[in-house]
């Protein structure tokens, strides 16, 4: 095992509760893995309850309820009541489809605190298109009820290729919503976005334009809206630092229970991630192969190993090592320092030769009949 | 943005001030994020419950930890709250 460690690790802070891999919209850069058709099953209520009970008990304090769309679980709010009572600070990661005022007044009474809203871009007609679903004027109007009831909103726009040119109109809408956070989060590379990334990813001039853009905004908007920016880290020359650090910060389970080091983690071999059903989390955080395989900087290698960055990013991300390297040992590539960080400049050369090219091959929406044929 | 001194003070509605047990100090929890905060930090922010105003905190403040002279530091730490919005004046 790599990275194995002498110290106690750090506990966890964050939890990410994936509730489910359903999920009414069809986004092509969607965060579940490709084949997430094979995991059919879902813990059940008191398995979820346990998860929550155990991670609070070691100090996780932060705790996002995800998926797929969690609104689809029929104990979201059973779920929410439990976290509020053990003193969670809970968020909803929701695409605000399928949400009526009545369920934001229970959620809001059993102790949710804040509700993310996804929006896919400023016009129905692109919105409608990247979610696969009619759903525009339903999330502007869940928006607006989010606020009415006192919940702090974020609302969370992923950025790429077919939407960037509208960051003005995105700006705008989310001034009109009147959202406390912005998120614009430029797609990151895994799962189905790294399937999409020929028709996703966009120019370093569109990026460097935006974001411009989006600086000069967030100028304005002092005191009122708070902007968060995910950096694309394909045009940047160091990695961003994985999760804060493998397993020092962050816990994610997914719906059946699996649970991860980083939402991604699936898709590296050789983890054997363990799951909430047969360990308690506080044997899989301090003891699991998983969550200690790359703690520390033992299973380093040549520039990572000897490099004087290496407390601050860790090395990057080892699931972009392994996806655009095949070795998840290897420096991220976005890392000017490592030896394969040309295949960044590829990705980029050959996402401009498709958006020039006449006959442009369609985007591959997320949904069960293409991962089942992925998989 | 600066406090207004006869106004009350308030935390932030859609912030939350909390102890937690398995660090053994305050923290302030927001939409995917949280600040720890120092226990001075944590003292003042208690007081920001709607029927103190600066003056008050201070007062209360000085006398609780039988000292005086606070109101710069407080008045700095107050400030920097307001611009998190971790409090507000409305």
């Amino acid at each position: 095992m790599a990275g194995l460690i002498k110290t106690k690790p750090t506990p966890p802070r964050w939890l990410l509760a994936e509730l489910t891999y359903a999920c009414p919209l069809q986004c092509p850069y969607c965060s579940n893995p490709i084949d997430y058709t094979k995991y059919q099953t879902e813990l059940d209520t008191e398995d979820w309850k346990r998860v929550l009970t155990q991670a609070r008990k070691m100090g996780a304090v932060q705790l996002g309820f995800s998926g797929g769309e969690p609104l689809t679980r029929k104990d979201l709010t059973e779920l929410v009541k439990h976290a509020r009572d053990l003193g969670y600070y809970s968020n909803l990661i929701t695409s605000g489809y399928g949400l009526t005022e009545e369920k934001i007044i229970q959620l809001k009474e059993a102790g949710l605190d804040h509700i993310q809203v996804s929006i896919q871009a400023s016009s129905q007609e692109l919105n409608d298109h990247i979610a696969g679903t009619a759903s525009f004027e339903h999330k502007k109007q869940v928006a607006h009820l989010v606020k009415k009831h006192g919940y702090p909103m974020v609302l969370c726009v992923v950025i790429h290729r077919e939407n960037i040119h509208q960051m003005p109109e995105i700006l705008a809408m989310a001034e009109e919503l009147g959202a406390d956070y912005l998120e614009l989060a430029n797609t990151q590379y895994y799962g189905w976005a790294h399937a999409n990334r020929d028709l996703l990813l966009p120019t370093q001039a569109q990026f460097e334009k935006a974001e411009a853009i989006a600086q000069a905004f967030k100028e304005t908007v002092t005191g009122k809206m708070k902007i968060y920016y995910v950096v694309p880290d394909f045009y940047e020359d160091r990695p961003k630092a994985c999760m804060n650090g493998w397993g020092t910060t962050f816990l994610t389970v997914a719906p059946d229970g699996v649970a991860l080091p980083c939402h991604s983690a699936r898709e590296l071999p050789g983890l054997d991630c363990p799951n909430v059903k047969d360990y308690s989390i506080e044997e899989i955080w301090n003891e699991s192969k998983a969550f200690n395989f790359f703690r520390g900087d033992d299973w380093m290698k040549e520039p990572c190993r000897s490099c004087d960055e290496k407390n601050k990013d860790f090395g990057g991300c080892h699931c972009q090592a392994y996806l655009l390297t095949g070795d998840m040992y290897n420096a991220d590539p976005v890392c000017s320092k490592s030896p394969d960080h040309g295949v960044i400049q590829q990705a980029i050369d050959s996402a401009a030769k498709s958006a020039l090219s006449a006959n442009e091959k369609p985007l591959l929406f997320r949904n069960s009949k293409n991962s089942k044929l992925l998989s | 943005m600066t406090i207004n001194p006869d106004q009350v003070i308030n935390f932030s509605r859609t912030h939350r001030l909390q102890w937690e047990e398995a660090q053994q100090k305050n923290v302030i929890l927001y939409p995917e994020g949280m600040v720890e905060l120092n226990e001075s930090s944590a003292e003042i922010l208690k007081l920001c419950d709607g029927t103190r105003n600066l003056a008050q905190i201070v007062s209360d403040l000085e006398q609780k930890f039988s000292t005086s002279g606070l109101t710069n530091d407080i008045t700095a730490f107050l400030e920097v709250a307001l611009q998190n919005g971790w409090i507000n004046q409305n």
